[in-house]
Protein backbone atom coordinates (compact mmCIF):
# COMPACT_ATOMS: atom_id res chain seq x y z
CA UNK A 1 0.00 0.00 0.00
CA UNK A 2 2.90 2.32 0.82
CA UNK A 3 4.34 1.51 -2.59
CA UNK A 4 1.04 2.45 -4.26
CA UNK A 5 0.87 5.71 -2.30
CA UNK A 6 4.36 6.57 -3.44
CA UNK A 7 3.79 5.52 -7.05
CA UNK A 8 0.55 7.44 -7.32
CA UNK A 9 2.15 10.49 -5.71
CA UNK A 10 -0.31 10.51 -2.81
CA UNK A 11 0.99 12.02 0.41
CA UNK A 12 0.34 9.46 3.10
CA UNK A 13 1.66 6.49 4.96
CA UNK A 14 0.78 2.88 5.52
CA UNK A 15 0.65 1.80 9.16
CA UNK A 16 1.38 -1.88 9.37
CA UNK A 17 0.47 -3.46 12.72
CA UNK A 18 1.77 -6.75 14.01
CA UNK A 19 2.38 -8.53 17.29
CA UNK A 20 5.72 -9.42 18.82
CA UNK A 21 5.33 -12.98 17.55
CA UNK A 22 4.98 -11.91 13.90
CA UNK A 23 8.44 -10.35 13.93
CA UNK A 24 9.85 -13.87 13.78
CA UNK A 25 8.36 -14.52 10.36
CA UNK A 26 10.67 -14.31 7.38
CA UNK A 27 8.33 -12.08 5.40
CA UNK A 28 8.91 -9.34 8.06
CA UNK A 29 12.57 -9.06 7.05
CA UNK A 30 11.85 -9.29 3.33
CA UNK A 31 9.38 -6.48 3.80
CA UNK A 32 11.80 -4.32 5.82
CA UNK A 33 14.40 -4.74 3.11
CA UNK A 34 12.04 -3.62 0.32
CA UNK A 35 10.67 -0.72 2.38
CA UNK A 36 14.14 0.66 3.01
CA UNK A 37 15.54 -0.18 -0.41
CA UNK A 38 12.63 1.52 -2.19
CA UNK A 39 12.14 4.33 0.37
CA UNK A 40 8.53 3.47 1.13
CA UNK A 41 6.32 5.50 3.49
CA UNK A 42 5.46 2.67 5.86
CA UNK A 43 5.41 2.47 9.64
CA UNK A 44 5.82 -0.99 11.14
CA UNK A 45 4.13 -0.96 14.53
CA UNK A 46 5.08 -3.90 16.72
CA UNK A 47 2.48 -4.18 19.45
CA UNK A 48 4.60 -6.11 21.91
CA UNK A 49 2.37 -7.56 24.59
CA UNK A 50 5.06 -9.98 25.68
CA UNK A 51 3.44 -13.13 24.39
CA UNK A 52 2.98 -14.71 20.98
CA UNK A 53 -0.09 -16.71 21.96
CA UNK A 54 1.34 -18.59 24.94
CA UNK A 55 5.05 -18.19 24.23
CA UNK A 56 6.71 -15.38 26.14
CA UNK A 57 9.11 -13.02 24.44
CA UNK A 58 12.09 -14.50 26.27
CA UNK A 59 11.18 -17.90 24.82
CA UNK A 60 10.48 -16.67 21.25
CA UNK A 61 12.97 -13.95 20.42
CA UNK A 62 16.69 -13.45 20.42
CA UNK A 63 18.20 -10.04 19.87
CA UNK A 64 15.95 -7.69 21.79
CA UNK A 65 14.54 -5.14 21.59
CA UNK A 66 12.53 -6.36 18.62
CA UNK A 67 12.45 -2.96 16.92
CA UNK A 68 16.25 -3.05 16.68
CA UNK A 69 15.78 -5.51 13.85
CA UNK A 70 15.11 -2.46 11.65
CA UNK A 71 18.71 -1.35 12.22
CA UNK A 72 20.06 -3.99 9.83
CA UNK A 73 18.10 -2.31 7.02
CA UNK A 74 18.98 1.29 7.96
CA UNK A 75 15.46 1.90 9.21
CA UNK A 76 14.84 4.31 12.09
CA UNK A 77 13.55 2.37 15.07
CA UNK A 78 12.48 3.10 18.61
CA UNK A 79 10.78 1.49 21.59
CA UNK A 80 7.89 3.15 23.45
CA UNK A 81 5.76 2.50 26.48
CA UNK A 82 2.24 1.74 25.39
CA UNK A 83 0.76 2.88 28.69
CA UNK A 84 1.97 6.44 28.04
CA UNK A 85 -0.49 7.95 25.59
CA UNK A 86 1.55 11.08 24.93
CA UNK A 87 4.69 9.08 24.24
CA UNK A 88 2.89 6.88 21.71
CA UNK A 89 1.27 9.86 20.06
CA UNK A 90 4.58 11.63 19.67
CA UNK A 91 6.33 8.52 18.34
CA UNK A 92 3.62 7.97 15.72
CA UNK A 93 3.74 11.65 14.82
CA UNK A 94 7.49 11.51 14.19
CA UNK A 95 7.21 8.34 12.15
CA UNK A 96 4.35 9.80 10.10
CA UNK A 97 6.42 12.89 9.35
CA UNK A 98 9.32 10.70 8.29
CA UNK A 99 6.98 8.79 5.98
CA UNK A 100 5.17 11.78 4.54
CA UNK A 101 8.06 14.21 4.25
CA UNK A 102 11.00 11.92 3.49
CA UNK A 103 9.29 8.77 2.26
CA UNK A 104 11.21 6.66 4.75
CA UNK A 105 10.02 3.69 6.80
CA UNK A 106 10.13 3.35 10.61
CA UNK A 107 9.86 0.49 13.04
CA UNK A 108 8.08 1.36 16.31
CA UNK A 109 7.87 -1.13 19.10
CA UNK A 110 5.04 -0.31 21.51
CA UNK A 111 5.38 -2.23 24.76
CA UNK A 112 1.94 -3.16 25.97
CA UNK A 113 -0.01 -5.97 27.61
CA UNK A 114 -3.20 -7.97 27.30
CA UNK A 115 -5.53 -8.94 30.12
CA UNK A 116 -7.25 -11.77 28.32
CA UNK A 117 -5.95 -14.87 26.58
CA UNK A 118 -4.85 -14.75 22.94
CA UNK A 119 -8.18 -16.09 21.69
CA UNK A 120 -11.20 -18.10 22.77
CA UNK A 121 -8.97 -21.15 22.51
CA UNK A 122 -6.60 -19.78 25.17
CA UNK A 123 -7.76 -20.51 28.74
CA UNK A 124 -4.80 -18.39 29.87
CA UNK A 125 -3.73 -20.73 32.65
CA UNK A 126 -0.41 -22.19 31.61
CA UNK A 127 2.07 -19.49 30.74
CA UNK A 128 1.72 -16.48 33.07
CA UNK A 129 0.63 -15.69 36.57
CA UNK A 130 -2.49 -13.94 37.81
CA UNK A 131 -0.16 -11.67 39.80
CA UNK A 132 1.51 -10.48 36.62
CA UNK A 133 -1.85 -9.47 35.16
CA UNK A 134 -2.91 -7.73 38.36
CA UNK A 135 0.40 -5.92 38.57
CA UNK A 136 -0.11 -4.40 35.11
CA UNK A 137 -3.70 -3.45 35.81
CA UNK A 138 -2.59 -1.77 39.01
CA UNK A 139 0.36 0.21 37.65
CA UNK A 140 0.24 0.46 33.88
CA UNK A 141 -3.34 0.37 32.66
CA UNK A 142 -3.19 3.05 29.92
CA UNK A 143 -6.79 4.19 30.35
CA UNK A 144 -6.51 4.54 34.11
CA UNK A 145 -3.18 6.33 33.86
CA UNK A 146 -4.54 8.80 31.32
CA UNK A 147 -7.66 9.30 33.41
CA UNK A 148 -5.58 10.09 36.49
CA UNK A 149 -3.44 12.50 34.52
CA UNK A 150 -6.46 14.39 33.18
CA UNK A 151 -7.98 14.42 36.65
CA UNK A 152 -4.81 15.92 38.08
CA UNK A 153 -4.71 18.52 35.30
CA UNK A 154 -8.30 19.45 36.02
CA UNK A 155 -9.54 18.47 32.58
CA UNK A 156 -11.76 15.78 34.08
CA UNK A 157 -13.83 15.57 37.25
CA UNK A 158 -15.03 12.44 39.04
CA UNK A 159 -18.52 13.05 37.73
CA UNK A 160 -17.33 13.41 34.16
CA UNK A 161 -15.34 10.19 34.50
CA UNK A 162 -18.38 8.33 35.77
CA UNK A 163 -20.45 9.69 32.90
CA UNK A 164 -17.81 8.72 30.33
CA UNK A 165 -17.49 5.24 31.80
CA UNK A 166 -21.22 4.77 31.75
CA UNK A 167 -21.56 6.03 28.17
CA UNK A 168 -18.81 3.65 27.01
CA UNK A 169 -20.35 0.68 28.82
CA UNK A 170 -23.79 1.51 27.46
CA UNK A 171 -22.44 1.71 23.94
CA UNK A 172 -20.67 -1.63 24.27
CA UNK A 173 -23.77 -3.18 25.78
CA UNK A 174 -25.97 -1.84 22.99
CA UNK A 175 -23.53 -3.12 20.35
CA UNK A 176 -23.53 -6.59 21.88
CA UNK A 177 -27.32 -6.60 22.06
CA UNK A 178 -27.56 -5.43 18.46
CA UNK A 179 -25.18 -8.21 17.37
CA UNK A 180 -27.08 -10.87 19.27
CA UNK A 181 -30.42 -9.67 17.94
CA UNK A 182 -29.20 -9.55 14.32
CA UNK A 183 -29.95 -12.54 12.12
CA UNK A 184 -27.13 -14.68 10.76
CA UNK A 185 -26.44 -14.24 7.03
CA UNK A 186 -28.55 -16.33 4.71
CA UNK A 187 -26.93 -19.31 3.00
CA UNK A 188 -27.61 -17.55 -0.31
CA UNK A 189 -24.96 -14.97 0.68
CA UNK A 190 -22.23 -17.58 1.08
CA UNK A 191 -20.97 -17.10 -2.45
CA UNK A 192 -21.02 -13.31 -2.49
CA UNK A 193 -17.81 -11.27 -2.58
CA UNK A 194 -15.52 -14.04 -3.88
CA UNK A 195 -14.99 -12.72 -7.42
CA UNK A 196 -15.66 -9.22 -8.69
CA UNK A 197 -17.04 -10.83 -11.83
CA UNK A 198 -19.66 -12.99 -10.15
CA UNK A 199 -20.85 -9.97 -8.17
CA UNK A 200 -21.00 -7.83 -11.32
CA UNK A 201 -22.50 -10.20 -13.89
CA UNK A 202 -23.55 -7.40 -16.21
CA UNK A 203 -19.90 -6.35 -16.65
CA UNK A 204 -18.47 -9.86 -16.70
CA UNK A 205 -15.97 -10.56 -19.47
CA UNK A 206 -15.16 -14.22 -18.79
CA UNK A 207 -17.35 -17.24 -19.33
CA UNK A 208 -17.42 -20.79 -18.05
CA UNK A 209 -17.97 -22.38 -14.66
CA UNK A 210 -16.28 -20.65 -11.74
CA UNK A 211 -17.98 -22.29 -8.73
CA UNK A 212 -17.97 -26.07 -8.60
CA UNK A 213 -20.35 -26.75 -5.74
CA UNK A 214 -22.99 -24.10 -5.50
CA UNK A 215 -25.01 -23.10 -2.45
CA UNK A 216 -27.70 -21.77 -4.78
CA UNK B 1 -1.28 -11.52 -38.97
CA UNK B 2 2.34 -11.77 -37.95
CA UNK B 3 3.94 -15.04 -36.99
CA UNK B 4 5.68 -14.57 -33.66
CA UNK B 5 6.80 -16.68 -30.74
CA UNK B 6 4.88 -17.32 -27.52
CA UNK B 7 7.57 -15.24 -25.77
CA UNK B 8 7.06 -12.30 -28.15
CA UNK B 9 3.31 -12.64 -27.78
CA UNK B 10 3.59 -12.27 -24.00
CA UNK B 11 5.95 -9.34 -24.48
CA UNK B 12 3.43 -7.62 -26.78
CA UNK B 13 0.60 -8.21 -24.32
CA UNK B 14 2.64 -6.70 -21.48
CA UNK B 15 3.82 -3.77 -23.56
CA UNK B 16 0.34 -2.96 -24.85
CA UNK B 17 -1.31 -3.18 -21.44
CA UNK B 18 1.42 -1.15 -19.72
CA UNK B 19 0.91 1.53 -22.42
CA UNK B 20 -2.84 1.37 -22.12
CA UNK B 21 -3.23 1.71 -18.35
CA UNK B 22 -0.90 3.71 -16.11
CA UNK B 23 -1.81 1.43 -13.19
CA UNK B 24 -0.10 -1.56 -14.78
CA UNK B 25 3.46 -2.31 -13.66
CA UNK B 26 5.63 -5.39 -14.08
CA UNK B 27 7.77 -6.54 -11.18
CA UNK B 28 9.90 -9.55 -10.40
CA UNK B 29 13.39 -10.90 -10.28
CA UNK B 30 15.51 -9.86 -13.27
CA UNK B 31 12.58 -8.46 -15.25
CA UNK B 32 14.21 -5.10 -16.03
CA UNK B 33 17.97 -4.77 -16.55
CA UNK B 34 18.50 -8.46 -17.20
CA UNK B 35 15.52 -8.32 -19.64
CA UNK B 36 13.80 -11.25 -17.93
CA UNK B 37 15.24 -14.65 -17.09
CA UNK B 38 13.52 -15.95 -20.21
CA UNK B 39 13.59 -12.62 -22.05
CA UNK B 40 9.83 -12.23 -21.88
CA UNK B 41 10.26 -8.62 -20.76
CA UNK B 42 12.99 -7.76 -23.26
CA UNK B 43 12.85 -4.09 -24.29
CA UNK B 44 10.21 -3.11 -21.73
CA UNK B 45 12.63 -1.29 -19.41
CA UNK B 46 13.84 0.83 -22.33
CA UNK B 47 10.26 1.51 -23.37
CA UNK B 48 8.69 2.24 -19.98
CA UNK B 49 11.50 2.98 -17.52
CA UNK B 50 12.29 1.63 -14.06
CA UNK B 51 9.10 2.97 -12.47
CA UNK B 52 6.99 0.56 -14.51
CA UNK B 53 9.40 -2.34 -15.03
CA UNK B 54 10.74 -3.09 -11.59
CA UNK B 55 13.61 -5.34 -10.58
CA UNK B 56 13.07 -6.90 -7.17
CA UNK B 57 15.36 -8.67 -4.73
CA UNK B 58 14.96 -12.43 -4.38
CA UNK B 59 12.03 -11.91 -2.02
CA UNK B 60 8.89 -13.46 -3.49
CA UNK B 61 6.95 -13.05 -0.26
CA UNK B 62 7.79 -9.34 -0.05
CA UNK B 63 7.12 -8.34 -3.64
CA UNK B 64 4.01 -10.51 -3.95
CA UNK B 65 2.69 -9.01 -0.72
CA UNK B 66 3.61 -5.52 -1.87
CA UNK B 67 1.80 -6.11 -5.16
CA UNK B 68 -1.31 -7.36 -3.36
CA UNK B 69 -1.32 -4.15 -1.29
CA UNK B 70 -0.81 -2.07 -4.44
CA UNK B 71 -3.70 -3.90 -6.16
CA UNK B 72 -5.90 -3.17 -3.14
CA UNK B 73 -5.04 0.50 -3.73
CA UNK B 74 -6.19 0.34 -7.35
CA UNK B 75 -2.98 -0.52 -9.19
CA UNK B 76 -2.78 -3.49 -11.55
CA UNK B 77 0.55 -5.16 -10.82
CA UNK B 78 1.88 -8.02 -12.91
CA UNK B 79 4.15 -10.15 -10.73
CA UNK B 80 6.62 -12.41 -12.48
CA UNK B 81 7.89 -15.56 -10.82
CA UNK B 82 11.06 -16.86 -12.41
CA UNK B 83 9.39 -20.24 -12.00
CA UNK B 84 6.00 -20.89 -10.43
CA UNK B 85 7.99 -23.22 -8.17
CA UNK B 86 9.40 -20.09 -6.54
CA UNK B 87 5.93 -18.85 -5.71
CA UNK B 88 5.88 -21.46 -2.95
CA UNK B 89 7.74 -19.06 -0.65
CA UNK B 90 4.94 -16.55 -1.29
CA UNK B 91 2.11 -19.01 -0.65
CA UNK B 92 0.64 -16.85 2.09
CA UNK B 93 0.57 -13.75 -0.09
CA UNK B 94 -1.11 -15.50 -3.04
CA UNK B 95 -3.33 -18.11 -1.47
CA UNK B 96 -4.16 -16.44 1.83
CA UNK B 97 -4.12 -12.76 0.91
CA UNK B 98 -4.79 -12.19 -2.80
CA UNK B 99 -7.46 -14.89 -2.88
CA UNK B 100 -9.26 -13.83 0.30
CA UNK B 101 -9.13 -10.04 0.49
CA UNK B 102 -12.30 -9.49 -1.51
CA UNK B 103 -14.24 -12.05 0.51
CA UNK B 104 -12.96 -10.84 3.86
CA UNK B 105 -13.68 -7.20 3.01
CA UNK B 106 -17.28 -8.03 2.13
CA UNK B 107 -16.61 -7.19 -1.51
CA UNK B 108 -15.25 -3.72 -0.72
CA UNK B 109 -11.66 -4.30 -1.84
CA UNK B 110 -10.67 -5.84 -5.17
CA UNK B 111 -7.31 -7.39 -5.98
CA UNK B 112 -6.71 -6.91 -9.73
CA UNK B 113 -3.35 -8.65 -9.84
CA UNK B 114 -1.63 -11.05 -12.24
CA UNK B 115 0.84 -13.63 -11.00
CA UNK B 116 2.72 -15.10 -13.96
CA UNK B 117 5.66 -17.25 -14.91
CA UNK B 118 6.55 -20.66 -16.24
CA UNK B 119 5.09 -23.78 -14.61
CA UNK B 120 6.40 -26.81 -16.39
CA UNK B 121 8.76 -29.70 -16.48
CA UNK B 122 10.74 -31.02 -19.39
CA UNK B 123 13.75 -28.75 -19.18
CA UNK B 124 15.92 -30.82 -16.89
CA UNK B 125 15.90 -28.33 -14.02
CA UNK B 126 15.02 -30.72 -11.23
CA UNK B 127 12.37 -31.24 -8.59
CA UNK B 128 12.36 -27.75 -7.07
CA UNK B 129 12.04 -25.84 -10.37
CA UNK B 130 9.42 -27.88 -12.20
CA UNK B 131 6.14 -27.55 -10.34
CA UNK B 132 2.77 -27.20 -12.06
CA UNK B 133 0.56 -25.67 -9.35
CA UNK B 134 -2.50 -24.95 -11.49
CA UNK B 135 -4.40 -27.47 -9.36
CA UNK B 136 -3.49 -25.69 -6.09
CA UNK B 137 -4.50 -22.36 -7.54
CA UNK B 138 -7.73 -23.70 -9.02
CA UNK B 139 -8.50 -25.28 -5.66
CA UNK B 140 -8.57 -21.80 -4.14
CA UNK B 141 -11.81 -19.86 -4.56
CA UNK B 142 -10.98 -16.23 -5.31
CA UNK B 143 -8.21 -17.07 -7.77
CA UNK B 144 -8.50 -17.57 -11.51
CA UNK B 145 -6.04 -19.79 -13.36
CA UNK B 146 -5.11 -19.98 -17.02
CA UNK B 147 -2.61 -22.08 -18.99
CA UNK B 148 -2.25 -20.70 -22.52
CA UNK B 149 -0.81 -23.17 -25.02
CA UNK B 150 -0.29 -21.09 -28.18
CA UNK B 151 1.23 -17.68 -28.98
CA UNK B 152 -2.16 -16.19 -29.83
CA UNK B 153 -3.66 -17.42 -26.57
CA UNK B 154 -0.62 -16.22 -24.64
CA UNK B 155 -1.25 -12.71 -25.90
CA UNK B 156 -5.03 -12.61 -25.81
CA UNK B 157 -5.36 -14.29 -22.44
CA UNK B 158 -2.54 -12.30 -20.79
CA UNK B 159 -4.30 -9.10 -21.88
CA UNK B 160 -7.59 -10.42 -20.50
CA UNK B 161 -5.84 -11.35 -17.23
CA UNK B 162 -4.36 -7.87 -16.80
CA UNK B 163 -7.73 -6.22 -17.45
CA UNK B 164 -9.49 -8.63 -15.08
CA UNK B 165 -10.61 -7.25 -11.71
CA UNK B 166 -9.84 -10.51 -9.89
CA UNK B 167 -6.46 -12.15 -9.18
CA UNK B 168 -5.33 -14.27 -12.12
CA UNK B 169 -2.54 -16.87 -12.08
CA UNK B 170 -1.01 -17.26 -15.54
CA UNK B 171 0.94 -20.50 -15.92
CA UNK B 172 3.31 -20.29 -18.86
CA UNK B 173 5.79 -22.82 -20.15
CA UNK B 174 9.48 -22.38 -20.91
CA UNK B 175 9.34 -24.95 -23.71
CA UNK B 176 6.49 -23.08 -25.36
CA UNK B 177 8.35 -19.74 -25.23
CA UNK B 178 9.92 -20.49 -28.64
CA UNK B 179 6.74 -21.85 -30.21
CA UNK B 180 5.71 -19.79 -33.22
CA UNK B 181 2.21 -18.99 -34.36
CA UNK B 182 0.04 -16.34 -35.90
CA UNK B 183 -0.97 -13.62 -33.49
CA UNK B 184 -3.36 -10.73 -34.19
CA UNK B 185 -1.82 -7.27 -33.90
CA UNK B 186 -5.02 -5.61 -32.75
CA UNK B 187 -4.44 -3.83 -29.44
CA UNK B 188 -7.81 -4.95 -28.18
CA UNK B 189 -7.28 -8.59 -29.12
CA UNK B 190 -8.64 -10.31 -26.03
CA UNK B 191 -9.36 -13.97 -25.45
CA UNK B 192 -11.90 -14.17 -22.65
CA UNK B 193 -11.03 -16.39 -19.71
CA UNK B 194 -13.10 -19.55 -19.39
CA UNK B 195 -13.41 -20.26 -23.09
CA UNK B 196 -11.93 -23.55 -24.31
CA UNK B 197 -10.80 -24.05 -27.90
CA UNK B 198 -11.16 -26.99 -30.26
CA UNK B 199 -7.54 -27.35 -31.38
CA UNK B 200 -8.43 -30.16 -33.76
CA UNK B 201 -11.78 -31.54 -34.83
CA UNK B 202 -12.34 -35.28 -34.75
CA UNK B 203 -14.96 -37.95 -34.17
CA UNK B 204 -13.59 -41.07 -32.51
CA UNK B 205 -11.97 -39.84 -29.35
CA UNK B 206 -11.62 -36.61 -27.38
CA UNK B 207 -8.25 -35.65 -25.96
CA UNK B 208 -8.69 -32.88 -23.41
CA UNK B 209 -5.53 -31.08 -22.34
CA UNK B 210 -4.09 -27.79 -21.12
CA UNK B 211 -0.73 -26.07 -21.46
CA UNK B 212 1.99 -27.82 -23.40
CA UNK B 213 0.09 -31.10 -23.17
CA UNK B 214 -2.13 -29.65 -25.91
CA UNK B 215 0.85 -29.67 -28.27
CA UNK B 216 1.61 -33.29 -27.30
CA UNK B 217 -2.05 -34.20 -27.82
CA UNK B 218 -1.94 -32.70 -31.32
CA UNK B 219 1.11 -34.81 -32.22
CA UNK B 220 -0.62 -37.92 -30.89
CA UNK B 221 -3.75 -37.07 -32.88
CA UNK B 222 -1.63 -36.88 -36.00
CA UNK B 223 -0.15 -40.33 -35.35
CA UNK B 224 -3.59 -41.75 -34.60
CA UNK B 225 -4.85 -40.44 -37.91
CA UNK B 226 -1.85 -41.52 -39.97
CA UNK B 227 -1.07 -44.89 -38.44
CA UNK B 228 -4.39 -46.06 -37.07
CA UNK B 229 -7.03 -44.24 -39.06
CA UNK B 230 -8.46 -42.80 -35.85
CA UNK B 231 -9.91 -39.31 -35.83
CA UNK B 232 -9.16 -37.63 -32.49
CA UNK B 233 -10.61 -34.33 -31.36
CA UNK B 234 -8.31 -32.17 -29.25
CA UNK B 235 -9.85 -29.72 -26.79
CA UNK B 236 -7.54 -27.10 -25.32
CA UNK B 237 -8.98 -26.00 -21.97
CA UNK B 238 -6.94 -22.77 -21.98
CA UNK B 239 -8.50 -21.71 -18.69
CA UNK B 240 -8.74 -23.94 -15.61
CA UNK B 241 -10.82 -21.65 -13.43
CA UNK B 242 -13.21 -20.52 -14.82
CA UNK B 243 -13.62 -23.80 -16.68
CA UNK B 244 -15.46 -24.28 -19.96
CA UNK B 245 -17.54 -27.21 -18.79
CA UNK B 246 -19.91 -26.81 -21.73
CA UNK B 247 -17.12 -27.36 -24.27
CA UNK B 248 -15.89 -30.40 -22.32
CA UNK B 249 -19.33 -32.00 -22.30
CA UNK B 250 -19.89 -31.15 -25.95
CA UNK B 251 -16.81 -33.01 -27.14
CA UNK B 252 -17.50 -35.95 -24.82
CA UNK B 253 -21.03 -36.23 -26.20
CA UNK B 254 -19.63 -36.08 -29.72
CA UNK B 255 -16.96 -38.80 -29.48
CA UNK B 256 -18.08 -40.77 -26.40
CA UNK B 257 -14.48 -41.57 -25.47
CA UNK B 258 -12.21 -39.30 -23.53
CA UNK B 259 -8.56 -39.10 -22.64
CA UNK B 260 -7.39 -36.40 -20.24
CA UNK B 261 -3.77 -35.27 -20.55
CA UNK B 262 -1.93 -32.96 -18.20
CA UNK B 263 1.53 -32.30 -16.82
CA UNK B 264 0.10 -32.02 -13.31
CA UNK B 265 0.78 -34.86 -10.89
CA UNK B 266 -2.17 -37.25 -10.76
CA UNK B 267 -3.48 -37.06 -7.19
CA UNK B 268 -5.97 -34.19 -6.96
CA UNK B 269 -4.70 -32.89 -10.29
CA UNK B 270 -6.89 -30.72 -12.50
CA UNK B 271 -8.00 -33.73 -14.53
CA UNK B 272 -9.29 -35.51 -11.41
CA UNK B 273 -11.93 -32.77 -11.17
CA UNK B 274 -12.63 -32.90 -14.90
CA UNK B 275 -13.08 -36.68 -14.84
CA UNK B 276 -15.57 -36.22 -12.00
CA UNK B 277 -17.50 -33.56 -13.92
CA UNK B 278 -17.66 -35.74 -17.03
CA UNK B 279 -19.06 -38.73 -15.15
CA UNK B 280 -21.53 -36.48 -13.36
CA UNK B 281 -22.85 -34.69 -16.42
CA UNK B 282 -22.23 -37.08 -19.33
CA UNK B 283 -22.16 -40.57 -17.83
CA UNK B 284 -24.66 -41.93 -20.31
CA UNK B 285 -22.62 -40.63 -23.22
CA UNK B 286 -19.48 -42.59 -22.33
CA UNK B 287 -18.65 -45.74 -24.27
CA UNK B 288 -15.56 -46.36 -22.13
CA UNK B 289 -14.21 -45.27 -18.75
CA UNK B 290 -12.50 -41.88 -18.75
CA UNK B 291 -8.74 -42.38 -19.12
CA UNK B 292 -6.20 -40.05 -17.76
CA UNK B 293 -2.50 -39.49 -18.20
CA UNK B 294 -0.49 -37.16 -15.97
CA UNK B 295 3.10 -36.76 -14.91
CA UNK B 296 4.35 -39.91 -13.19
CA UNK B 297 3.71 -39.54 -9.49
CA UNK B 298 7.15 -38.78 -8.08
CA UNK B 299 9.07 -35.51 -7.57
CA UNK B 300 10.27 -34.17 -10.90
CA UNK B 301 13.21 -36.24 -12.13
CA UNK B 302 16.45 -34.41 -12.85
CA UNK B 303 17.76 -36.97 -15.33
CA UNK B 304 16.69 -35.87 -18.78
CA UNK B 305 15.87 -39.42 -19.85
CA UNK B 306 13.70 -40.00 -16.81
CA UNK B 307 11.97 -36.67 -17.01
CA UNK B 308 11.16 -37.13 -20.68
CA UNK B 309 9.38 -40.29 -19.68
CA UNK B 310 7.82 -38.79 -16.57
CA UNK B 311 5.84 -36.01 -18.21
CA UNK B 312 3.16 -37.13 -20.67
CA UNK B 313 5.13 -37.68 -23.88
CA UNK B 314 3.93 -38.72 -27.32
CA UNK B 315 4.41 -42.46 -26.80
CA UNK B 316 2.81 -42.65 -23.38
CA UNK B 317 -0.19 -40.60 -24.49
CA UNK B 318 -0.54 -42.66 -27.68
CA UNK B 319 -0.48 -45.93 -25.74
CA UNK B 320 -3.18 -44.65 -23.38
CA UNK B 321 -5.28 -43.45 -26.32
CA UNK B 322 -5.07 -46.91 -27.90
CA UNK B 323 -6.48 -48.43 -24.71
CA UNK B 324 -9.65 -46.44 -25.34
CA UNK B 325 -10.27 -47.66 -28.86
Amino acid sequence: MAYALKTKGTKGACLCFMGDGATNQGSFYESLNLASLWNLPVIYVIENNGYSMGTSESRHSAGEPLARRGEAFDIDWSVHQGHDLYEVRSAIHNALSRARENSRPSVLEIVTYRYRGHSVADPDQTYRSKEEIEEYKENKDPINLFRDKLLKEGVLTDDKIKALDKAAKDEAEASAEFALASPFPDVSELMDDVYWETDNPEEKSSSGTIFFESSR
Amino acid sequence: MAEITYREALNQALSEEISRDSNVVLMGEEVAQFKGSYKVSEGLLEEFGPERIIDTPISEAAFSGLAVGAAMMGMRPVVEFMFWSFSYVAFDQIFNNAASVRYMSGGLVNVPIVFRGPANGGTNVGATHSHTPENFAANTPGLKVICPSTPADAKGMMKAAIRDNDPVCVMENTILYNLKGEVPEDEDFIIPLGKARIALEGNDLSIIAHGRSVQVALQVAETLEEKHGVSAEVLDLRSIRPLDLEAILETVKKTNRVLLVEENKPFCGVDAQIAYLIQEHAFDHLDAPVKRISAIDVPQAYSKELENFQIPNHDRVLAKAMELL
